[in-house]
């Protein structure tokens, strides 16, 4: 059996047997929601129904709906498509690079953390879908033969490596969450009382038995996909930092764009797990196993790559001004001066400034502290895309074009329908779908849990 | 008549101990099923490891081909295009801007080509019925099973003394 130094702190509270963890996470789906949870509910419903309202009247009507203009012709649609993607990055940096550097802490939150990357990328999707204008049309972007128009798409466009990148990053994360979620879904199928659950449960659970040499390709198969998964992460996030940067807009136009992209991604994508957990621990109650050192971790993950990001986007402004160029020097002299002021020190407070309260372990490891912090990382992070692509758009080249770029309510109503969307299917997660890796959290528990712990160092 | 033997234990240590002594008693066991995977277990019960790694390797390497090829057919063979000035004229000038796609493509090939073997390998699909000796075995038991034909020469009654020596909650038949 594996040991661990004692004077690590435990990762699982409390006097637990195998069969408590069990029963602890079962609970939510086995029992009956409270009434937060319908109410939450509710509202992320009627949000969503708006959003989803919005985004009829956008495929009716046309982009016009929007507020763009031939100046500004990406803005928020684009804005929201990249805060999406990064936030889905947390779950797989969270379930394969912790893997691969075997942190334990991990399992408590890579299943929730992978169901928001997922729910994430989908709503990520949704808006180069609508952007295209005529959806229905989407399923161009592949490489289909020559009769569905008289050419192949761009494979030197960064833009279609953007499709490849996120589908690909879309449907390696489902299948790698839903290998995990099988041996779970087999203890509550096996567990199930009622019919109609213990059929539905035998169906997604995929006839799992737990063999010797099933558990066997069973972790073959997480290591080698999170081995695979890692790189895509880096990619998916470079790639999208590719829209911008191959192209010649001044404040677009940067090679940091890739580094900086990935770290504002892990950074956004922590901050929301660190959102959305804080809840799930308290609605579920979980706190003997996402625990304030688990919350600590995650504060120090954003904590070094806020400061990332600070760093990226001092030497942007930097290099703004020693190479000279004087486009690229007045976008930047715009951005923290021009009519989008606000903006760009809504973004340098939330994502450079506040994070840093983190140095201190009082803040760190307060969670009331953390979740308001981690609503400050996800505003900043919306601002910075908002910042990166309308700023360096609304005064081009030629001041007779500069213009600004105002929302419309169906703007507005489609980003805020998305996070309806969002909440929505998180919250089916959590009361039909194992919220934690059970039967993982096992397997750590004579090694980092409390009880065992103690006993080993004989208190 | 039932053809195996299960003996169920609330533990994974003992169980590994109880799977060391019965071996060392000559008789032989199918398999184990438990709750999460147990390290070490397949030394003990000297099953080799698993292969899925290098059938990643293999649809990796096939998707890298074929993509390579695709983007080499569609940009430079079938139509090239000058675009921004840069025209698709032969693959090595092009190749950089082929790599994302080829990466890409690799790792959608290699992980789902070895997510449907596992499926395979593992006989998981939906609807397939739980063949697990006993419910509690995917929450906190462990159950060692048994075959009677592979023990041939080795009463029911010799194997239940045996598995009573280690310390089982419960040993039964099915």
């Amino acid at each position: 059996m594996q040991k661990e130094s004692a004077i690590r702190e435990p990762l699982i509270l409390g006097d637990k047997t195998y069969h408590q963890i069990t029963e602890d996470v079962c609970a939510p789906v086995e029992g009956k929601a409270n009434k937060y949870w319908y109410m939450v509910f509710g509202l992320s419903v009627v949000v969503a129904l708006w959003g989803l309202g919005c985004i009829t009247y956008t495929i009716g009507r046309g982009i016009g709906t929007w507020g763009l203009n031939t100046t500004v012709d990406w803005a928020w649609d684009i804005t929201n498509f990249v805060w999406w993607v990064g936030i889905g990055h947390a779950g797989t940096l969270i379930s394969a690079v912790l893997l691969l550097f075997r942190q334990k802490w991990r399992m408590a939150i890579n299943r929730s953390a992978e169901a928001m990357t997922i729910f994430a990328v989908m709503m990520a999707a949704l808006f180069p879908g609508i952007h295209m204008g005529r959806i229905w049309m989407a399923y161009w972007v592949f490489p289909l033969p020559n009769q569905f128009g008289s050419l192949w798409v761009n494979f030197n466009s960064p833009l279609l490596w953007d499709v490849f990148a996120i589908s690909t990053y879309f449907s390696v994360s489902l299948v790698f969450w839903y290998i995990g979620l099988i041996p779970d879904f087999a203890t509550i199928r096996d567990r199930a009382v009622k019919p109609v659950s213990k059929m539905a449960y035998s169906v997604l659970s995929f006839g799992w038995t737990g063999n010797a040499k099933a558990w066997i390709r069973f972790e073959e198969v997480s290591l080698v996909l999170a081995g695979l998964a890692t790189p895509l992460v880096f990619s998916v996030h470079s790639i999208v930092s590719m829209d911008f940067a191959t192209s010649v807009i001044p404040g677009w136009h940067t090679t940091i764009f890739p580094p900086y992209f990935v770290a504002g991604a892990i950074f956004s994508g922590f901050a929301m797990v660190q959102t959305l957990l804080l809840m799930v621990r308290k609605l579920l109650h979980l706190e003997n196993y996402i625990t304030v050192k688990h919350g600590e971790y995650m504060n120090i993950v954003i904590v070094i790559t806020g400061s990332i990001v600070g760093v990226a986007y001092l030497s942007e402004l930097f290099i703004s001004w020693y190479s000279g160029v004087e486009y690229e020097g007045y976008a930047f002299r715009n951005r923290a001066t021009g009519p989008y002021w606000w903006a760009y020190w809504s973004m340098m407070t939330c994502n450079v400034i506040t994070p840093q309260l983190f140095w201190f372990k009082k803040i760190r490891t307060s969670l009331v502290a953390s979740f308001i912090l981690s609503i400050f990382v996800n505003i900043g992070m919306w601002f910075e895309r908002f910042v990166i692509i309308v700023t360096s758009l609304h005064r081009d080249y030629i001041p007779s074009n500069w213009t600004m770029f105002h929302p419309t309510f169906v703007d507005i109503g489609i980003f805020i329908g998305t996070i309806g969307i969002f909440f929505t299917l998180f919250l089916l997660f959590s009361r039909f779908f194992p919220v934690l890796a059970l039967n993982e959290l096992k397997s750590i528990l004579k090694s980092s849990g409390d009880n065992y712990k103690k006993k080993e160092n004989h208190e | 008549m039932s053809k195996a033997i299960y003996a169920l234990y609330d533990d994974d240590e003992i169980m590994v101990e109880g799977a060391k002594s019965i071996l060392s008693k000559n008789i032989r066991i199918k398999d184990v099923y438990s709750p999460f995977p147990i390290h070490g277990l397949e030394n003990v019960l000297g099953i080799k490891w698993t292969r899925l790694a290098i059938t990643a390797f293999l649809y990796g390497l096939t998707a890298t081909t074929l993509a390579l090829i695709g983007m080499y057919y569609f940009m430079i063979e079938d139509w090239p295009m000058n675009i921004g000035g840069k025209p698709s004229m032969n693959l090595y000038q092009n190749l950089p801007a082929f790599i994302p796609i080829t990466f890409e493509f690799t790792v959608l090939c290699a992980a789902h080509g070895m997510a449907i073997t596992y499926f395979v390998r593992n006989g998981l699909f939906p609807g397939m019925p739980a063949r697990n000796p006993h419910p509690r075995t995917t929450d906190d038991h462990f159950a060692i099973e048994i075959m009677k034909d592979e023990n041939g020469g080795v009463s029911d009654d010799e194997i239940r003394t045996i598995l009573q020596d280690t310390n089982p909650v419960e040993i039964f038949e099915k």
